[in-house]
């Protein structure tokens, strides 16, 4: 994959439909949070469908501007979940 | 007989349990979660409840709230299902303390079934062939030998604190014991917080052969033959049949008599499964038992004409066992394989979603057990079974036939289903001869996914 272009804002959207969780376990801190600097495949949060529970991570290096989806709420097929900017 | 009868479940087992019921004249009630509202199992049960948010926590494993939902509708009895709080003491207890009859085993059978290491050492006094293993930690290289040698190799060497199938080492002589030993202790140490290992005998290539049991309140024990649920993917079982094609009227005969011992020495009530490792040398060892219905109950269903549903249902209210194994019709063949809303290609992936164009199979030797229908989203919440195909025949070429012609008449657009897995598996030579092992769906399987072990930020 090529290096995405510095600034550029990367939306991050649910591959499928499910829970979206934003820490590994209740009792543990958010992967991330607005601001955070992230490489490119860094885990920013979970999704469990149908018991089953896979990594979003973070289709490029950068910074963390936007957590759009919430903690433990359904999300859609395709909705929107981070916005990242490149860099 | 009870006069009303409370679902505590959901999906395609809370249909079977409802049918039983109207069958039996028995009036049911069905309860569900914010996230069912749509499912059929509401329209088949005389009434429902709604116990709650989607999340199975705050709903399906909510003792407080089905206890109350069934004292509410005035329900004499609760059927649990599988899953969710069918195996769980503290549940048949609630339903005792509220006068309300638990349709299953006794809370004591439940505390016992799920302690594995008490309920091997009962089977042991029991005569019931158990895998061999050492009896408690083994701290030295030099006892590891000695016990390794004793059972005989190869041997495991499992983390006392582990479970799931992780720390295990496998090791097929004493060179290799040598070397794994330590190794295996620092790890289990790292990884589990305790360095305890124990040693157990390896079975290659084995068998899932697993023996259903009834049992009454009278002393009586009955077993229903075996069902042949060797072909698994991670420890979930996905293509069952009756009987097995391994065993003859000799070893069936063995292994169903150390069945009805094993349920006899917990004092067992109810159906239940006796669950074992068969080696290729015919030796068998029991694991565990299964204190419910479970989900490939169907095929013994079908080859012996007994409901097991029904049956739970009147052993519950006190009825006897009046017949054993050889007073049975068994004949012909069933297979069953669980549709699950997975694509195979994909890793098992999940695929939600909605069923926009639904036609199931039917005709000759055909059951469906599923709560689908077309229009229907699946919650994202549940476990991914949607449905049970069971094919039978008098004998197993026939059954594999009929099983493949349904196959491929089963269509679920546009979901993913583990459907074409299956194809491929009844036209497979191994599975045509019976020959094959716990391992043998691997062959069918893409390379696991790498990305996914990838796990350096989690």
């Amino acid at each position: 994959m090529s290096s995405t272009k510095q600034g550029k804002r990367v939306e991050v959207c649910a591959p499928m439909a499910g829970v979206f969780y934003r820490s590994p376990a209740p009792d543990q801190p958010p992967y991330v949070e607005v601001g955070t600097q992230v490489k490119k495949k860094q885990v920013l949060g979970l999704l469990e469908t149908m018991k089953v529970f896979q990594k979003i991570k973070s289709p490029t290096s950068g910074k963390v501007v936007e957590i759009v989806a919430e903690n433990e709420q359904p999300l859609k097929d395709h909705d929107l979940m981070f916005v990242i900017e490149a860099g | 007989m009870f006069s009303k009868i409370l679902v505590a479940n959901r999906g395609e087992i809370a249909l079977r349990v409802i049918r039983a019921c109207k069958e039996m004249g028995i009036n049911s009630v069905a309860v569900y979660s914010e996230a069912d509202a749509d499912s059929i199992h509401l329209k088949l049960a005389d009434e429902k409840v709604c116990i709650g948010e989607p999340v199975s926590a705050k709903s399906y494993l909510n003792i407080e709230k089905i206890i109350k939902a069934a004292g509410n509708a005035g329900a004499d009895a609760i059927h649990p299902g599988y899953g969710y709080l069918a195996e769980k003491e503290e549940f048949a207890l609630a339903c005792k303390d509220n006068n309300i009859v638990f349709i299953g085993p006794t809370p004591k059978n439940l505390s016992l079934a799920g302690d594995k290491i008490a309920g091997k050492k009962i089977m042991e006094k029991a005569g019931v062939p158990t895998i061999p293993s050492s009896p408690a930690g083994v701290e030295t290289l030099d006892d590891a030998k000695q016990v390794a040698g004793k059972i005989g190799y190869p041997v495991m060497i499992k983390s006392a604190g582990g479970g799931g199938g992780r720390g295990i080492r496998v090791c097929h002589d004493e060179e290799v014991l040598d070397e794994e030993f330590p190794v295996a202790r620092m790890e289990a140490g790292a990884a589990f917080g305790n360095n305890e290992v124990y040693i157990e005998k390896y079975i290659v290539g084995p068998r899932h052969i697993e023996f259903q049991v009834l049992a009454d309140k009278h002393g009586n024990v009955v077993h229903l033959g075996e069902r042949e649920c060797t072909i698994q993917r991670r420890y979930q079982k996905l293509v069952e049949e009756a009987p097995s094609p391994r065993l003859d009227d000799t070893l069936r005969k063995k292994m169903g008599q150390a069945a009805v011992d094993a349920a006899k020495a917990i004092d067992y009530f109810n159906a239940g499964t006796v669950e074992f490792l068969l080696d290729k040398e015919g030796n068998f060892y029991f694991i565990e038992i299964n204190a419910r219905i479970q989900v490939e109950h169907p095929v013994t269903e079908l080859t012996t004409g007994i409901d097991l549903v029904k049956e739970q249902i009147r052993l519950s209210a006190g009825g006897k066992l009046d017949y054993t194994y050889d007073d049975l019709n068994i004949r012909g063949w069933a297979i069953e394989c669980r549709i699950n809303a997975e694509d195979p290609e994909r890793n098992f992936m999940p695929s939600p979603g909605t069923v926009k164009d639904y036609h199931p199979p039917g005709g000759f030797g055909i059951r469906l057990d599923t709560h689908l229908y077309e229009g229907y989203e699946l919650p994202i919440y549940y476990d991914s079974l949607i449905a049970k195909l069971i094919a039978f025949d008098l004998t197993r070429q026939g059954a594999i036939n009929i099983m493949k012609r349904a196959l491929a008449e089963y269509k679920i657009e546009p979901l993913k289903t583990t459907i074409p897995l299956y194809m491929q598996v009844m036209d497979d030579p191994d599975f045509r001869e019976g020959n094959f092992d716990t391992g043998y769906i691997e062959r069918f399987l893409p390379d696991e996914d790498e990305e996914d072990d990838d796990d350096d930020f989690l």
